[in-house]
């Protein structure tokens, strides 16, 4: 199923995504990588306030490359990383922050229990820097530009966003884990066919 | 007399290493096209046409394809009647330092222990340059930028030489442990034979052969391959490699070394002939 959703998003909005279901995302998303995690969870635990507002947030796994003209950034490439390395910072972020929605590649192995009823996680092309750059229509601005261009926290703005896969959906399916335990059985066949001959 | 001068060079290679960022070569599009055309997957489908319009706006704005411009590595093939009056590495990395700014690539290149950045793409033993001479007059120049979420999925075995029929399990063992993390599609490059460091140069040789040209074995590899559904992205299809190439070298008969060379959709080289 295909569906287009604007932020901030609300509870009701992510009920509806199902794992495989294809979504177009606009409005603003948040890049956010392992320096920016933990200086979100650093503040957290030190009940200081962010910079930013992240209730019904969209948070991306992006360290983006951008150039500067006058005053104004353009956006040149801004494709997901691998959100693997955020697995571990990720409970935190998902029950302390409001935090609707996490985009990325390759998937987060184990959060599916920790997303129920709360976040979802979206699957952004590899690999596709420039088309997903194409999709920011605008930089409203940037946080913690200290941490360098690639782990500051830049809000984009966005228009119709994706295609994003829905890879794991706020009732604890994870398509790729769906995908691997097929292909384990898959191995297993092909496996035990070699070994008879 | 040299037969190109130094500055000729560094402008050429210059626009070697960008063209190799900006254009995929046409064999993978071709073979990205085929896959989308007859993927069954929508979910997939989706995935592989995202695939074919970033190569696309890639291409019309000059940009790099992804934002991993990878290390780099060259290779030069040279003949015996060819006379070159400058240092040929030394001007590949002059050029190297060039595009990190121009076009621009990210800084890729870090100490492997420190991790401290060398901010122009080259260090220690990078960009890793290799030379093939030859007998006539040939001057070419081969360039592979290599990201590192492929490149991190990549392994080496030493079978025993009675494990023959392991090999296959190796393969597609080292393509489920990557799952959708090296970017699927993704080419294979085995490297069976040689020794423990020269299986893994004809992997890496393997990956880059063109993509129309697989025999039986490779065939019967790829299908076992994409009978895995890990598909584009790891999110499930019907294609999860465009093609498996496999290259030998005779080894010890105490040894089977095995290595798989993994490389990403984003299948990028260039060559340049100078003469």
């Amino acid at each position: 199923m295909e569906h287009r959703l604007t932020t901030p998003l609300t509870k009701e909005a992510i009920l509806k995504l199902k794992a495989g279901d294809i979504l177009y995302l606009t409005g603003k998303v948040f890049t956010a990588r392992d320096e920016a995690h933990k200086h979100i969870l650093d503040a957290l635990s030190h009940h200081r306030k962010l910079p930013f507002n992240l209730t019904g947030a969209v948070i991306y796994h992006c360290g983006p490359l951008l150039k500067k003209t006058g005053n104004s950034w353009q956006v040149v490439s801004a494709g997901p990383t691998t959100s693997e390395r955020m697995t571990q910072m990720t409970p935190a972020l998902v029950k302390n922050t409001g935090i609707r929605a996490i985009i990325g590649k390759g998937g987060m192995k184990g959060t599916a229990p920790l997303f129920r009823g709360r976040c979802v996680y979206l699957a952004y092309t590899g690999g596709c820097a420039v088309l997903a750059a194409e999709g920011i229509s605008r930089v409203a601005n940037v946080h913690w530009q200290n941490l360098g261009m690639a782990e500051a926290v830049w809000e984009f703005e966005v228009k119709d966003f994706g295609p994003l896969i829905v890879g794991i959906d706020s009732y604890g399916v994870d398509l790729y884990e769906k995908v691997l335990e097929k292909a384990s059985e898959a191995l297993k066949a092909i496996v035990m066919a070699s070994d008879s001959t | 007399m040299s037969i190109i001068s130094r500055d000729f060079f560094v402008k050429n290679i210059i626009e070697l290493i960008i063209r190799s960022e900006t254009i995929l070569p046409m064999d993978t599009v071709i073979a990205l096209e085929n896959t989308w055309q007859k993927e069954s997957n929508t979910v997939a489908k989706s995935q592989l046409s995202a695939i074919l319009k970033n190569i696309e706006i890639a291409r019309e704005k000059k940009y790099p394809l992804c934002q991993d411009t990878g290390i780099f590595i060259f290779n030069v093939t040279i003949g015996k009647n060819i006379v070159i009056d400058f240092n040929i590495n030394d001007a590949i990395c002059e050029a190297l330092r060039s595009a990190t700014g121009t076009l621009p690539l990210r800084p890729n290149v870090v100490h492997p222990l420190t991790r401290e950045n060398s901010l122009d793409n080259t260090g220690d033993g990078l960009p890793d340059i290799t030379f093939n001479l030859t007998e006539g007059s040939d001057f070419e120049i081969f360039v592979y930028p290599k990201g590192a979420g492929s490149e991190n999925m990549s392994r080496l075995a030493m079978l025993k030489p009675s494990q023959n029929e392991e090999i296959k399990r190796f393969v597609l063992e080292t393509v489920f442990a990557a799952g959708g993390m090296p970017c699927p599609p993704i080419i294979v490059g085995v490297g069976i034979g040689g020794s423990f460091d020269l299986a893994s140069r004809l992997s890496k040789k393997a990956a880059l052969r063109p993509l129309d040209e697989m025999n039986d074995f490779e065939e019967e590899l790829c299908d076992a391959v994409n009978t895995l559904g890990i598909g584009a992205m790891g999110l499930g299809g019907d294609t999860t490699a465009l093609a498996v190439h496999v290259n030998t070298a005779h080894c010890h008969t105490a040894s089977l070394p095995v290595a798989v060379n993994i490389q990403c959709w984003a299948n990028r080289r260039a060559h340049k002939k100078f003469v």
